[in-house]
């Protein structure tokens, strides 16, 4: 099968509204006749389920949580960009989309991320309208702040708990057509295949984890909107039940996965404390606006970092990237930590963080200006540190509680100690400019699909994606499928390839059940995360991503042998749901080496040792790899890599420089 | 290994909503720097090993902000300290050698699933009845053609945090829903964009509550001292306020 990313023709910046104008439309009779499944109520699912069932199509949604307002979208903090302009610096569609590619080191499609910004400012309008209480300035206007990778503010915020915000919004317009009767929603369900009928998505299996009953549901159109795979390190900042599971499934039947080894691991994270850790905790990018990175310029220094004079400390991100300094992008900072902590200059008690340190902004950017507005001259350093930590505070009060929380170490005194951590993945199904996956009527949304943020998302870009996708674009891309199944009627769940489908989930299930081995699902996927970290993690090089795919392997078929799922399977059994998600972890990890393997070039979150340039930097190869990798899956887990070349004709491609 | 707790671990097993509970002891080893959470993964790990069922419990984010972790910690919503959540308690807030005992939050509207599992769809039905703004997408005018004063908006965020963890029902003797509901109506009450469905809004929600079994208020404020958002108090009395306001005018 040939890729055809299916982008419509003409100037960049008028494909997506001619598209919108010429795409064919379903008339309101023939929706309401319609069923589309949407699996995860995040951001991308909320928002498509709630906007598919107000333009009358009959919707189902599927989430695993309790409710549908806990998929983890509700844990994003920083905010949500969008090219308003607000404050006047320059911000435009074509400037957000510039720094989209640019961040995301030339690999992502120039239409969609067009399309992209076009829309991002609707998405502030849709949010606001609906109650979602942005922060605001004095006069009643919604404030912005910076990051990275950018050089305006564009960023939409509610203190630290912006997704929260935003997710509420998506969650009760969902709920409000809940009530209508438009949706109906199944909490507590995983799905655990899609079902075709004739080369087409028809509906999905899935389980009721409550009663452990396997369903088969019905849509003339399938939607995935089920997050990120970054569990597969089994330390990142993901949820415990962020899992893979309906995009692998998805992949088995037919859909291609692309890029699947461009992850991001985002700069500032609570470091690992202990080996019983169960998850990492993020610490805002926007904390970089006011925290300054560094560490002593001492190897091992053990002075506390309070006492360490401004001339002994090395702020290598200002000294290394003057231009863009504390906010370059995500890969970039993050590498530089890791380079810094390798090299031996790491601080605390496992060596391996770094500071990121509040002090002087409280004091002299916030303390100053507040001490300023009071007509206080000449005030001493406690006046500025009071003065500076009540804006502090409000800016990212519920992160230093969380930081202080955590560590039992108090912010606004003592520097936070931080160290990257796996947080997003750019990777996931590759699809269409309709977002339309290799399997015709089956779509992924949000960070589930890989289309718009290359190797590098930008920061407070993946909220801007998941409503973007749900609210805007499929609503229209759909149609142009939907419009030619107006004659389909709903297919009965007693056909063949239901019934199929279906046993072989019980066979599944039944196999995991059957194994009765000795070791723990968790034990299995912290063995598997560590292999990732270690070899597939930050930095890449061809020995080790060999290595990993060979242990990866032996370890999955020990997990055949020796795994030990308790309890029933006609019952609610956690232990049960971890462990399909497991196994398919076991599989993903070898085709994110497999990719990482075969693309001799770092660019973005991709770093392979082989290719950097002397200082350091990445090394990409325009000539060679400039291109979405998209993997289908054959039998046994042979896969075949198919390449779609990405063309650049408005943006001048270019060594990325935040120097 | 340094700083080792020894913990005794009493908690409430329950094969499933119709089934009989009964507590069962454990003993834990942990570190003060351990997560409640963890514990319990360390303890089920254990349970494993000796070919025993682990104890279910809902948790998902791990930080505090998804709201589905949920366990009674002796005798109190999120544990002894304020302000958090489950997932947010450290073994440091305990001592070597205490008996912790765990329960699932306690309230005839949510059903126990298994063991500290409980079932909160009454809540998402709650939201359904009407706590929303009722805005089809695309319908929505520049966003600062709306002005809304900071402090407004600050207040209406205040009470916008709620993460629907249901930890103030299970505090109330009566099971009561109203900081909950009271939160949700008090957020979109500030905002202009709420006012058109004001009234309409807070009789469905309270129609919906009450048709879910929650107890009445009765103004202990046990939920606003064990919320870990701190949602405050006064959420209830605008809540009510709301709610005599709109009966006035006949909704
Ligand atoms: S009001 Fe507080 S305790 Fe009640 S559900 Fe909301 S966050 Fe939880
Ligand atoms: S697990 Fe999400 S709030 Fe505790």
């Amino acid at each position: 099968m040939t890729l055809d990313s299916r982008i419509p023709e003409g100037q960049l910046g008028e494909k997506w509204t001619k598209y919108k104008s010429s795409v064919p439309l379903v008339n309101p009779a023939n929706k309401r006749n319609l069923e589309i499944i949407v699996v995860g109520t995040g951001l991308a699912g909320a928002s498509a389920a709630a906007s598919l069932a107000e333009m009358g199509y009959k919707v189902k949604a599927f989430c695993f949580q309790d409710s549908p307002r806990r998929a983890h979208s509700i844990a994003a903090q920083g905010g949500i960009n969008a090219a308003k302009n607000y404050q006047n610096d320059g911000d435009s569609v074509y400037r957000l989309f510039y720094d989209t590619i640019k961040g995301g080191d030339y690999r992502a499609r120039e239409a969609n991320v067009h399309r992209l910004a076009e829309v991002s400012a609707a998405i502030i309008d849709q949010c606001v309208a609906q109650g979602v209480p942005f922060a605001r300035e004095y006069g009643g206007t919604l404030s912005n702040r910076s990051f990275g990778g950018t050089q305006v503010q564009r960023t939409f915020y509610a203190a630290g708990q912006t997704g929260q915000q935003l997710l509420l919004g998506a969650y009760s317009a969902l709920e409000r057509q809940v009530g209508l009767g438009n949706v109906k929603m199944y909490s507590r369900h995983e799905m655990l295949e899609v079902v075709k009928i004739d080369g087409k998505a028809r509906g999905i299996i899935a389980r009721d984890l409550i009663s452990g009953n396997l369903e088969r549901h019905f849509g003339h159109a399938v939607l995935l909107c089920t997050g990120g795979y970054g569990n597969v390190f089994y330390l990142s900042t993901n949820a415990m039940g962020s899992n893979v599971t309906a995009a692998w499934k998805a992949h088995k039947s037919g859909a291609y996965f692309g890029n699947p080894c461009f992850t991001q691991i985002h700069p500032t994270c609570i470091p690992v404390s202990g080996h019983y850790q169960s998850k990492l905790t993020l610490m805002s990018e926007s904390l970089r606006n006011d925290g300054r990175i560094w560490v002593p310029k001492q190897k091992d220094d053990n002075r506390q970092p309070n006492d360490i004079p401004e001339d002994e400390r090395d702020y290598y991100l200002e000294r290394r990237y003057p231009a863009f300094g504390n906010l370059v992008p995500r890969d970039v900072a993050s590498r530089a930590a890791k380079e810094r902590c390798d090299a031996g200059y790491g601080v605390g008690p496992s060596k391996m963080a770094v500071y990121l340190d509040f002090r002087s902004n409280l004091m002299n950017k916030y303390g100053r200006a507040e001490a300023n507005k009071m007509g206080i001259e000449n005030p001493d350093d406690e006046t500025l540190i009071r003065l500076g930590k009540e804006v502090v505070k409000e800016k990212y009060g519920n992160l230093f509680d969380m930081y202080k929380q955590i560590t039992d170490e108090d912010p606004y005194e003592v520097p936070m100690r931080i160290y990257p951590a796996v947080h997003y993945t750019m990777g996931g199904l590759w699809v269409d400019y309709d977002l339309m996956t290799t399997v015709p009527g089956l779509y992924a949304l949000g960070e589930a699909n890989f289309s718009d943020h290359g190797a590098n998302r930008l920061g407070a870009s993946a909220l801007m994606q998941g409503l973007a996708d749900g609210y805007f674009v499929i609503p229209y891309t759909i149609g142009s499928y939907l419009s030619k199944e107006i004659g389909t009627k709903s297919i009965p769940t007693d056909h063949d390839e239901f019934v199929a489908a279906e046993n072989r989930c019980a066979d599944y299930i039944n196999r995991l059940m059957g194994i009765n081995g000795k070791q723990s699902v968790e034990s299995f996927h912290r063995r598997l995360g560590l292999i990732m970290w270690n070899k597939c993690g930050m930095a890449r090089n061809e020995n080790g991503l060999k290595e990993a795919i060979e242990e990866i392997r032996s370890l999955r078929d020990e997990f055949w042998k020796d795994v030990r799922v308790p309890g029933k399977k006609d019952a609610f059994n956690p232990e049960l749901e971890k462990a399909g998600r497991v196994a398919d972890f076991l599989e993903l990890g070898e085709l994110m080496c497999l990719d990482a393997l075969q693309r001799n070039e770092s660019c973005g979150g991709h770093f392979r040792e082989e290719y950097q340039t002397e200082e350091g930097e990445a090394m990409r190869d325009d000539n060679n790899y400039k291109y979405v990798a998209a993997w289908e899956m054959g039998q046994n887990n042979n896969w075949t890599l198919h390449k779609e070349d990405l063309v650049y004709e408005n943006i001048k491609i270019a060594q990325r420089s935040y120097k | 290994m340094e700083n080792e707790m020894k913990i005794k671990l009493k908690v409430w097993r329950q094969e499933n909503e119709k089934a009989q509970g009964k507590f069962e002891e454990y003993d834990v080893n942990t570190n003060p720097d351990m997560s409640f959470l963890e514990m319990f993964d360390v303890l089920n790990e254990q349970l494993i090993t000796e070919g025993k069922d682990p104890v279910a419990f809902d948790h998902d984010c791990r930080e505090g902000i998804c709201g589905m972790c949920s366990m009674v910690i002796d005798g109190r919503p999120h544990g002894p300290k304020g302000g958090i959540t489950t997932c947010q308690l450290h073994m440091r807030s305990f001592n070597n050698g205490d008996t912790i005992s765990v329960e699932p939050w306690r309230a005839n509207s949510f059903p126990v699933i298994k063991d500290l599992s409980v079932n909160r769809s009454s809540f998402d039905r709650i939201i359904a009845a009407g706590g929303f703004v009722s805005v089809n997408t695309g319908n929505a005018v520049d966003a600062n053609s709306i002005l809304i004063p900071k402090e407004t908006a600050d207040k209406a965020f205040e009470a916008a945090t709620c993460i629907g963890c249901g930890a103030c029902v299970s505090a109330c003797k009566n099971a009561s829903a109203m900081l909950f509901v009271g939160a949700k109506v008090t957020q979109l009450a500030l905002l202009p964009q709420g006012q058109a469905e004001r009234e309409a809004r807070v009789v469905a929600m309270v129609n919906q509550m009450d048709a879910e079994g929650f107890g009445a208020c009765s103004n202990t404020g046990a939920c606003a001292a064990e919320c870990p958002k701190e949602i405050p108090l006064s959420v209830i009395a605008t809540l009510n306020r709301e709610y005599m306001k709109a009966k006035m005018n006949g909704k």
